[in-house]
This record gives structure tokens, sequence and C-alpha cells, in this order.
């Protein structure tokens, strides 16, 4: 007898779209943009995955999440079962659903990618951990019996919570150590409110807290207690103190009052809560024309930020065309429908102030795009004697960070990489001290919260072989 | 939280503030700073160490009160707490025999001078201490530096203690007294630090100020707090706070130290009906 064929299904190529707060009104809130998937738009979306016999999504995930495998349980309507997938390799999935590049990694290892619109896999991961989060029953995973090993991470941003976290389940006592009076690091302090509420990341923090891990906020490790010290007490010691050290141009004028890095303007908004001053003690300036330095996701929250602060114009001042530049799509295009102006081709050479020390004007180049430099992208090009002004009452410089020295400034015996971070070997995070690993930011300069927590993963099972006393053994994958 | 252990005003408007934080008080030097917020929607804002107790786990600040934070922590009683107080943050204070050192101090600076002088003396170090208010019931802990100060010299504006006049006089009355000193800290308000650096600047006298910018986290992470010294950008919270005060861009200075001036104030106006203040 023949075996009876499947009967093909037609593809789907029309993934559902994300609701959002339309932008007329979103401009005067800090709220949440993306609303997220109701359940019937989340099962339709999960239901045009074609299950491929050799899925090629999850491989494009730096935490290795079985995203065929919660994908199906969408389908069939088991999201308990979906969250408990993403959860095995994930510590943090409502914040990973909403600012993940997917579209560099999952999304565009996806087959359907080829055809037309990839499965929104990111949405779908971000709607199960908010579905959970509204069943108000989180579930806390086996925990390995205690090892009686300790170990102190440094930092409670994405990559020191998911190696917490990691090791919490192994059994070891784990200990975060925290600069800011909050838990999070670049989730609180960096990514604005309408992007990613706080209180999903304090949701998450006080999940990783609920399995059993101790955090002292207010201490900076590097100066209320050094790595060395801690060793005293620890067997091994996490570094994922981020990239905390903002640049600037180097240009003339840019420590004029109203020159801000992103940090500082990102900061007294979101982490601060400047946005509502004066319930909020702490002030952050509300000009009426604003110049945004720079193309990533950092330039599009600060200038998405100055909008929702009330300018009547805000610029975002790149040197390079739109195609380069470095922010995700998705968030161009939400600066864009918000209203924010995009001076693409254009480099600012000088900063002008007025009588009291106020920025007044900026002076910048006109560029063309010249053959592709070592990044692969075209190089701009000054286009000789086309300076021209334009006045600006506040300029925001988010042109990257480095990694904060605080760490590499009081411990002994640490290699430093070429971007000035702490050097690890990739395979296993472990910096040149046989008890010290790093991870994140403080070793990649300012990357992504995924790789920052892909890191933290790999250094956490590092950190356990090394405990355990089984260093020599293959990873257990 | 991080419970009052002492706050009262010592001089007027001028606050002694004795913190309990073990963790702060077990390897905070001179020159440090930690930084603390009132409430839990209150302002982080830095202050300067004035002393210490390593073994009662308690670190003392003398603050001014001048704008809506300084305020909110002048209602504070012992026993009450504050959310947040980190540290120490900051380069200290170079401390090495250097031979003669004048220690100058105002404002909350008379305080945070204290354990720079006394780390001074106890490297074997000449101290001269030299303190400066507009008028003799400003000044305080004059028992507490004649301690550590092989002399101690007193300027008021209005004479009513010490020689009478500015800052400025401290070629004169340095020469009156025969000293010259080897190296110069000043410790007090942006003004006073910089008229010292001014004078001292013709005579070649080495001098280190510990500057008091605004700063948020205090880490080094927002730059907020950075200034120009010798033509290069550094952030007062990581590289300094301690610099060469002949080096420093004061105009640059006094300018960003303006830079939220209205706003510093502003939280004054809009609780004072609630009638705390």
């Amino acid at each position: 007898m023949a075996e009876e064929k499947p009967e093909k299904k037609k593809l789907d190529l029309q993934r559902r779209p994300m609701p959002k707060q339309n932008h007329w009104e979103r401009v005067k809130n800090f709220d949440e943009v993306a609303l997220g998937y109701p359940v019937a738009a989340a099962v339709e979306e999960a239901s045009r995955c074609i299950k491929c016999k050799k899925p090629l999504c999850n491989q494009g995930c730096p935490v290795g999440i079985d995203i065929p495998g919660f994908i199906k349980c969408i389908v069939e309507g088991d999201f308990g079962s979906g969250i408990r997938k993403i959860k095995k390799t994930n510590a943090l999935p409502a914040i990973c659903g909403r600012v993940c590049p997917q579209e560099e990694q999952c999304e565009k290892t996806c087959i359907l990618g080829n055809k037309q619109a990839p499965v929104a896999i990111g949405r779908l991961e971000r709607f199960l951990a908010d579905w959970e989060a509204a069943e108000g029953k989180i579930e806390v995973p086996d925990m390995a019996p205690k090892t009686g090993k300790k170990v102190a991470v440094i930092g409670a941003g994405p990559a020191g919570i998911t190696v917490a976290n990691d090791l919490i389940i192994l059994g070891h006592e784990v200990t975060i150590f925290e600069a800011l009076h909050e838990c999070g690091g670049v989730l609180i302090y960096g990514i604005p409110e309408f992007r990613l509420p706080k209180a999903i990341v304090n949701r998450e923090v006080n999940y990783v807290r609920s399995l059993g891990v101790k955090i002292y906020t207010d201490f900076v490790v590097g100066k209320t207690r050094t790595v060395n010290r801690l060793l005293e007490e620890f067997d091994a010691v996490f570094v994922g103190s981020g990239a905390g050290l903002p640049w600037f141009m180097e240009i003339p004028g840019e420590n004029l009052n109203g020159v801000y890095s992103a940090n500082e303007y990102l900061t007294r908004v979101n982490l601060m809560k400047g946005f509502r001053f004066p319930e909020y003690d702490t002030p952050v300036k509300r000009p009426s024309r604003v110049a945004v330095v720079g193309g990533g996701n950092v330039a599009m929250d600060s200038a998405r930020t100055a909008v929702r602060l009330g300018a009547d114009e805000v610029h975002l001042v790149y040197r390079r065309s739109k195609a380069e530049l470095p922010a995700r799509v998705e968030e161009v295009e939400n600066a864009e429908e918000e209203g924010v102006i995009f001076d693409l081709l254009n480099l600012p050479v000088r900063l002008i102030g007025d009588e009291n020390g106020w920025i007044k004007e900026i002076e910048c180049l006109r560029m063309e795009l010249g053959a592709p430099d070592e990044s692969g992208r075209r190089k701009p090009v000054p286009i000789q004697g086309s300076n021209y002004r334009v006045s600006f009452d506040a300029i925001v410089m988010a042109i990257g960070n480095g990694p904060n020295p605080l760490i590499q400034m009081t411990t002994p015996g640490l290699d430093i990489n070429k971007k000035g971070g702490l050097a690890t070997d990739p395979a296993t995070g472990r910096t040149s001290r046989p008890n010290i690993w790093a991870g994140g930011d403080i070793v990649r300069g300012a990357a992504t919260v995924i790789s920052a927590m892909g890191d933290g993963r790999i250094a956490a099972a590092s950190i356990h072989r090394y405990l355990m006393n089984r260093e020599g053994e293959a990873p257990v994958t | 939280m991080y419970s009052i252990v002492e706050r009262r005003m010592i001089v007027p408007n001028m606050h002694e503030f004795i913190v309990r934080a073990p963790v702060v008080a077990e390897s905070v030097k001179p020159g440090n700073f930690i930084m603390l917020r009132p409430d839990p929607t209150g302002e982080r804002i830095p202050l300067s160490v004035a002393d210490w107790d390593r073994e009662a786990g308690t670190v003392t600040s003398i603050f001014m009160q001048v704008g809506g934070t300084t305020a909110k922590l002048a209602r504070l009683k012992p026993g009450d707490t504050i959310p947040t107080y980190v540290g120490p943050l900051g380069k200290e204070t170079v401390i090495d025999k250097f031979g003669t050192v004048l220690c100058v101090g105002g404002c909350y600076g008379i305080g945070s001078i204290y354990p720079i002088a006394r780390a001074l003396k106890e490297a074997g170090n000449r101290v001269v201490v030299l303190l400066e208010a507009r008028s003799s019931f400003l000044l305080y802990w004059e028992d507490k530096l004649a301690r550590v100060a092989n002399d101690l010299f007193v300027i008021t504006r209005d004479g009513t203690k010490g020689r009478k006049g500015h800052i400025d006089k401290i070629p004169e009355l340095m020469g009156a007294a025969g000293i010259v000193p080897d190296r110069v800290i000043v410790n007090g308000c942006t003004f006073q630090m910089m008229r010292v650096s001014e004078v001292t600047k013709p005579l070649g006298w080495k001098t280190i100020v510990n500057m008091n910018p605004i700063m948020i986290d205090g880490t080094g992470m927002c730059g907020v707090c950075r200034l120009s010294v010798g033509g290069k950008t550094k952030f007062a919270c990581v590289d300094g706070p301690d610099f060469d005060g002949h080096e420093i861009d004061w105009a640059e200075f006094l300018a960003r130290r303006k830079g939220y001036s209205p706003e510093e104030v502003d939280p004054l106006r809009h609780s004072s009906c609630r009638s705390r203040f």
C-alpha cells in the first residue's frame, strides 16, 4: 500500500503585525510602544512555522533556545510547556523577546525568510514570557543539590544575571554585586521604558532572586572591595561590569553645557526617572531642538526620548547613509514614525557655545560614500568645503561606549584586549587569571544584550566544570 | 538601607552627617567621596568623606544645605535610613612625605581636608592648615584640625577671627610666617579652589584640588562630571577627584557646575507647600 501523502500546506507568507501604540499618542508618553501579540495572533504566527527537518533558527540563537520546540507548543496551545522550553536556556525571555536583534540572529536563518517574512520568533518568545507573568505562576526549575561552592558575580546586567541563574540551578551559592541602586545594568539605565518597561526587568531580576541568588546593590567592586578581596571568600568570580565608559568625538566644544553622553541623558531619564521631575528629584533638560549624534540603537533610544520630552525638532546626525545605520530596522522605523529627522552623511566637526558656556550651534561637514572599509561598509568621505552650521539647544553623543575601567585598574594580572576590555578565552570566558571569568560588554565593548547572555552561559558552564574539578572535560551541551 | 547615626547642624547651614555603612568604612581613604540618595525618589549626589570609624563601621561627611537633595538630608534624624550610600569612590588623595604641606579648607572642605591633614601628618610631613570662612561663626572642627596641624591659620572675610580678607592672601600669610610649602592641597567650594590655584601658580607651588562636579553614578558611566585638565577631558569620578589646580580649565568647570542650578532649587519650591521645610 502506498503511503498516504501528507497534505501539502500552503505557505503563509504574511507575518502577523505587532500591535503598537499609535505614533501620535506614544510621542506624549513613556509607555511601551509594542503591545504584544494577543493569543489568536500568536497561535496564527506560530502556525506559519513549516517545521523544518533541520531547523536553522536555533543555530542563530546565542543561547541556543529550542525555537522549533517552543513554537510547536504555541501551535498546540500548550503555553506552559513552551515557556519551560525557553527557560531551560534563557532566564530573561521577556527581555530578549523585546530587545534581541532577531533579524540578525534566529529570524535571519529561518527558512521562511528565503521566501518572504521569517516567523516572528522574538515576538512569540515575548508572548510566552508575558503569558506566564500574566498567569501569575512563575515556575521554578529543578535545582541541583547544593555543592557548597561560592561564586561572586560582578554586575547585575544581562551577563551577570545569566551566570547567576545558571550556577544557582547547578547548586552553587551565588552572590551578585551591583554598583547602582537597581539591578539590570543597561536594561535599567540605558534602554528606555517605552522599549523595555522597567517592571519587566524587575520581574525577571526577582525571578533570579527567587531561585536563591543573593544580590548586594550599592557595591562597586574595585572600590568598595577589590576582586582579590572577594576571592578570599568566593571560589570563583565572574566579571560582567559592562561598557560603562561613554565615548566622545574629541571635537572642540564637547564640554559645553547642553552636550550629553547618551549614558547621562538616558540614565537621567530611565534610572533616575527624570521624565517625572519634579516628582522625582533628578532633573533632565527639555530643550526644543535636539541633535543626537550616532546611528545605533542607543542613538534611536536617545532621539525617541527627546521626542517624548517635548522637543520640537529632533535630528539624528549620522556620518554614513541609511543603509549603514547599525540600529535595528524596527527602531529606525519607530523613530521615523515619531518624527525624528535623519541628517545622514553628516559629520559634526565642532560645537559652538554661547557666552555662558551653553551649546548654541553645531558645525558639520557633508559626507559622501567611498570604497568599503574594514567593516565592509562604504567609508564616508568628507566633501571638502561643505561645512555648515545649524543651531541646537542640546547635543546627545551616542557614538558608543568602551569597557568600564574600574576592574582592570584595581585587579592585577588581568590581560586586556584590543578594545580595552578584559581578554578572555572565547570558548570558556576565562580571563588570564584562573579563577576569574568575564563576559558581555566588559569583554566586547558595547554589544547586545543577548551576546552578553550568551557569554554568561558559556562562562557559567566553564565555572561549573572548574568548581567540580572537571575543567578538562568537554562542555556539556 | 543605611541608617543615620548622627545628623546635626554644626554651624549655620552646615551639617555633620554620620552614616552606618560598614563596607564603605572598611576601605575609605582621604580624598574619597561617596554617592547617596536621600529617599527613593531622590537624586544621587556625591559627598566628600570627612572622617570614619572602621570599627564602628561609620563614615562622616560634612554637607552644606543648598538644594533639594541636601534639604532632604538636613531633615534626617538619627535612626532614619537612606536607600543608597555607596563608596568609597574616586582615587584617594596621594599621601607621601612631601616636606611641608599646606592644607586649605573652606565650606564643607574644612571637613574633608581633616583626614588628608591627618594622613599627611602620620606620613611625617609638616602640616600647615589654613581655614577660610566668611565669618568666625562659620568655622568648625578647628580643635580636630589643630591636633593634626603643626601650624593653623584662619582667614575670615569680616576679620572676626584670624587674618581679615580673602583666600588670595595666602602668599602674604605664608610669607609672613616664613613658610614655603612643597605642596598645597585645597578642599572647598569651586571658587576657593580656583582662587588658590591662581595665586599659587606664579609661585610654582604645586596645588592639588579636590573637584566637586555634578555626578550621577560616580563610577565613570555617565560622563557628566567631565572637566578639562591640561587640555584633556577627564572624568572627576574615576580619574579624580584630585587634579592639578594649575591645569584645570576653570571657566569651563564653573559653567558646567551651574548646568542644573535652577533645577537644584526647583524641588525646594515644589515641596515647600508640604510645609516640611
